[in-house]
């Protein structure tokens, strides 16, 4: 049954992310800009969800990762023109690369706390990396920070608003399947089950640091191919990208679109970077607003948008039950 | 350096560790008794300035001011605690992200209600002067501010120490299971503590303003250093809150005075460091 | 007779012709001009914003929002202060809107960053506030359709440096906020001072935003004659009070930043006589100025700040080159080229432009006095104007490529020689 569930579970999301792929395309630049900006985003989120969904860690340092994927990008193809054709993919693989060096050493200091700790030490660690950013002006600019002038050719060009718009859906698309893979397999279930009762899988047997740090290494690599995207999606690099209210939108992205789903991602990123970036033309309160999502989703969503379903059909069975409830 | 610099840099440090207990030690209450991570806290403070200016604004009178900027943040907090935060129960990341959804409504309101000048409250002339003692120019105000966090963290020892309602408290903080077992009302208790950290936010607000001014951005540059200081401290402890705030102060000072290359680390790194190596803080129990 | 009607009829219905291609004319050229600003409107800088807005609004409002003939269409984006934002805004600015030109930007970052977008989009760029050197002098090439209407960040700051060494201080201690912008400022005040036989002997550079500046006063070397401070935000409020109660009576010399009009209402009589220099003070007694601060004043219920001024002369100067093409889109190559050329009396006075598409005007040494100023019946405190450099572009006495040769200003050059 619940089986069955899932499969529906995931033909609904193969098919809506199908529905995107082919819409989008045919709208405005500017919704095709949105939905590429939200796209490489969303993979950042989809990291942090696998770190707070799956293992329960709430880090307010995630924006760490993506700073590193996209300051690497930046600083290779500005200074060294390194990255703009097939070299691309060199420098994603670097990117991952990097970004996971650096969650392996953040991880070493950060996966020993839990709960409120965890969220602390991480925000420590990513408050450094913005002053790093900051004051290392002659490798990152400062607050001046890289300007990316070119997007990459290969073959493709990608200055091609819909053909960049391709390339980020393909990475969203294979990163989701990659973390579905890894969240499904006894790795991942550990993982959860670290989440539910670490005293009891340690008991068991397992090495939960081991399995906490691996998750926290794998979530940094997949910050860091956000960054890369990220870094040629927006064409500039600063300390922004690194400051503590990102780390916090990510973090309330994934509950938004509701932790643990991983798609959840995806919508969390576009319901925020839909108020900040597009309701903010229509209308001038527009943070009234998304301070307003935020407290109603805590409050009665929290399971996030992609609860919505589930919270419908247990409202119809309790209806159904007090129906057939002898009066 | 002679002993003049280590003695005028030693004073700074304690003047502003001073304002970081009022800012610290109402967070760390907050997380001691009611384990909740209160992300608005920089906003009570700021919203304590913004009051502040208001009543002076409107009755001249900076005496007046602080204890009723003090007071509406208290009330904002307890309707908070009550309205939106009790529902939520123990959940430290819906609580963190409930309590950033209100930082981010605080500061829009902010700006709608008090534009986004920068503001500076300006205190009775007398405490704006400087005292010179052994050729050391002090400025009177940040006795004041070191008075003033003296006065308060004795009145809130005394009251933890010496009273019923201190001994309620504690329990509460200990152990809150037990504490309902022999008959505390311990949601009176929270809803006590919440508005008391409010209360203590927006008096280093009101302090801190003559100090750092008023300004948009204050509330989410002071959330940062307020857990710094709660971290470095120990969450629950106002003995370790005190602590911490003066180890934060004197090391964000002496830090910045001699390495200035690592200005922006000096508050992060330890709190880090600290964190890595006993994750519950220094005075911190779990 | 029948030759006198006719030419009488002749004559009238030539002109009726010409009436009628007059109208059509006028009616040809009653073209919708899209302007798209980009200010911050959330967030820190949002009184920024509202000074740039304001400031831009008030001109329209003059003129109707008519610039000889177009109707202007001004469309304000929020960039929250964050350079992402401002291009992500820029580019519906101008794919959705079909702006013909971008105003505005804020920090140095935005600039940088909304530059390639008026490359990549080929739409007029108008940078209304930002200062970063670079983008008019060894950037410039990659920018065709960028052009500066504020300033450069070492443009005022060059004669200030003169002005301090004229004044016979001989050594200066600088006290600059530790970013791309304090350094340039810094950068010119250090060279123009030393230049002139003046000695830097300590630069001190508190992060951005810093608010207490114990740990770094007590640092202060004592054998200084003046310190030259660069704050910016929140920092101006609180540097001179601390400064003065720590007991330093010697002079305070201000960049451009440090006293400024969104500041110096805010502030107490310890600036009293602190000296900064700028292209533009509320307190310039011209009646240009006059006249502006009064009106703004009465709008807006504050002093208008260089935010406000520099938008408002960018209308201007928007109008001007619209009233040269009578009204009709010249395109951005001609309209930049034609920009280039105007010289206007703007309030804060002549402004012209340099061949790198930064204006050259006339920088202020100002100090600040508390005072009566135009008919207002209140004392209050005032930038002062004390000295005028007139006509200074962003190469001061240096010659262009002179200038050019040496590297843009940064943390490290000029470097301190003579710091002990």
């Amino acid at each position: 049954m619940s089986m069955a569930r899932d499969r529906v579970k995931i033909l609904i999301v193969v098919v809506a992310l199908a529905a995107v792929a082919l819409l989008v395309p045919h709208t405005t630049s500017f919704i095709i800009l949105l939905a590429t900006r939200a796209l490489a985003f969303s993979i950042l989120v989809m990291s942090l969800d696998l770190l707070l969904g799956f293992t329960g860690l709430a880090s307010l340092g995630q924006a760490a990762y993506l700073g590193v994927g996209a300051y690497l990008t930046a600083i290779l193809a500005a200074r060294y023109q390194v990255g703009l054709g097939y070299d691309f993919w060199l420098v994603i693989v670097f990117g991952m690369l990097g970004a996971a060096a650096l969650a392996a050493l953040f991880g070493l200091l950060a996966t020993r706390a839990t709960g409120v700790y965890f969220l602390m030490i991480t925000l420590a660690l990513g408050q450094c990396v913005w002053g790093l950013a900051y004051r290392w002006n002659s490798l990152t600019g400062g607050d001046n920070g890289i300007n990316l002038e070119h997007r990459p050719k290969f073959g493709i060009d990608l200055a091609n608003p819909v053909t960049f718009f391709y390339v980020v859906f393909g990475f969203f698309a294979v990163s989701l399947l990659v973390l579905y893979v890894i969240v499904r397999s006894p790795f991942g279930r550990s993982l959860v089950g670290i989440r539910e009762r670490e005293p009891r899988m340690k008991i068991l047997g397992y090495n939960t640091w081991l399995h906490k740090y691996i998750a926290f290494i794998i979530a940094g690599a997949f910050g860091g191919l956000s960054g890369v995207l990220w870094a040629h999606t927006a064409g500039i690099v600063s300390p922004e990208n690194v400051v503590l209210t990102t780390s916090v939108d990510a973090l309330l992205m994934a509950v938004l679109g509701g932790a643990g789903t991983l798609v959840g991602g995806i919508i969390g990123a576009s319901v925020v970077l839909f108020i900040r970036e597009y309701l903010s033309t229509l209308v001038h309160w527009w943070q009234y607003v998304l301070g307003g999502v935020y407290v109603l989703v805590i409050l009665y969503l929290p399971g996030g948008l992609m609860s919505i379903p589930e919270r419908i059909r247990q409202w119809r069975t309790a209806q159904v039950k007090s129906a057939a409830a002898p009066q | 350096m002679d002993a003049r610099f280590w003695l005028i840099q030693a004073f700074n440090g304690i003047s502003y560790g001073a304002l970081l207990f009022l800012v610290g030690s109402g967070l760390s209450l907050i997380f001691g008794v009611m384990r909740i991570v209160n992300l608005s806290h920089g906003s009570y403070f700021l919203l304590g300035g913004y009051v502040a200016l208001s009543v002076i604004w409107t009755t001249g009178s900076w005496l007046l001011a602080i204890p009723v900027a003090a007071v509406t943040v208290a009330l904002i907090g307890l309707v908070m605690e009550r309205v939106f935060l009790r529902p939520l129960g123990f959940d430290p990341l819906r609580q963190v992200l409930l309590t950033v959804g209100f930082a981010f409504l605080f500061q829009q309101a902010a700006l709608d209600i008090w534009t986004g000048n920068p503001f500076d409250i300006n205190p009775p002339a007398v405490l704006t002067q400087t005292i010179v003692v052994g050729g050391l120019h002090l400025p009177l105000y940040r006795i004041f501010m070191i008075a003033v966090a003296l006065f308060i963290g004795l009145t809130l020892w005394l009251v933890m120490e010496k009273t019923r309602l201190g001994a309620t408290i504690r329990a509460t903080v200990d152990d809150a299971e037990m504490a309902r077992g022999v008959g505390i009302d311990t949601s009176y208790i929270s809803m006590l503590i919440f508005a008391l950290g409010a209360f203590l936010a927006a008096l280093g607000g009101v302090i801190g303003g003559a100090f750092l001014g008023v300004y948009p951005g204050l509330d989410f540059e002071m959330l940062p250093i307020a857990f710094a200081v709660v971290i470095i401290g120990g969450m629950g402890s106002l003995g370790g809150a005190a602590i911490g705030a003066l180890i934060v102060g004197l090391a964000d000072n002496f830090g910045k005075a001699l390495f200035p290359e690592i200005s922006y680390f000096t508050l992060y790194a330890p709190m880090a460091l600290i964190l890595a190596v006993k994750p519950t803080g220094l005075f911190g129990r779990e | 007779m029948t030759s006198k009607l006719g030419r009488r009829t002749g004559a009238m219905l030539i002109g009726a012709c010409l009436a009628f291609a007059a109208g059509l004319g006028s009616a040809a050229a009653q073209e919708e001009l899209r302007i798209g600003l980009i200010a911050p409107m959330t967030g820190p800088f949002a009184q920024v914003g509202a000074d740039m807005t304001n400031g831009f609004k008030m001109y329209l409002d003059e003129v109707g929002s008519n610039f000889a003939g177009a109707k202007v269409n001004l469309i304000i984006e929020d960039s929250q202060g964050k350079p992402d934002t401002a291009v992500t805004k820029a580019k519906k600015l101008i794919l959705e809107d079909h702006v013909q030109l971008l105003v505005g930007g804020v920090l140095a970052p935005e600039g940088y960053a909304l530059a390639p977008v008026s490359t990549a989009e080929k739409t007029v760029y108008i940078a209304s506030v930002p200062a970063a050197d670079d983008l008019t002098q060894r950037q410039l090439g990659n920018y065709p359709y960028f052009i500066r209407t504020s300033w450069t960040s070492s443009q005022p700051h060059h004669p200030l440096g003169q002005w301090a060494c004229d004044q016979g201080y001989k050594k200066i201690i600088t006290v600059g906020a530790d970013y791309a912008f304090g350094y340039e400022a810094v950068g010119g005040f250090q060279k123009a001072f030393e230049d002139c036989g003046g000695k830097i002997i300590q630069k001190i550079w508190p992060p951005l935003g810093t608010k207490d500046f114990g740990p770094y006063i007590p640092t202060f070397k004592a054998d200084a004659d003046a310190v030259f401070s660069l704050m910016v935000g929140p920092m101006p409020l609180q540097f001179p009070k601390q400064l003065r109660a720590s007991g330093w009576t010697k002079p305070i010399i201000g960049g451009g930043t440090s006293y400024d009009e969104s500041v110096l209402p805010f502030m107490g009589d310890e600036v009293i006589g602190d000296v900064s220099a700028l292209q533009y003070s509320a307190g310039l007694q011209t009646p240009r100025n006059e006249a502006f601060v009064k009106a703004y004043r009465a709008k807006y219920g504050k002093v208008p700040s260089y935010f406000s001024e520099s938008n408002y002369t960018t209308a201007m100067m928007i109008d001007l080159v619209m009233k040269q093409t009578k009204g009709a889109w010249p395109g951005p190559e001609a309209f930049i080229a034609k920009m280039l050329t105007l010289k206007v009396d703007a309030p804060r006075g002549p402004v012209s432009f340099d061949d790198m598409r930064n204006p050259v005007q006339d920088i202020y040494i100002k100090k600040v006095e508390k005072t009566k100023m135009f008919g207002y019946d209140k004392d209050e405190l005032w930038n002062v104007v004390i000295k005028t450099y007139p006509a200074v572009s962003q190469f001061w006495t240096y010659g262009k490529d002179a200038f050019l040769k040496q590297p843009v200003y940064s943390r490290d050059f000029p470097p301190c020689k003579y710091c002990e």
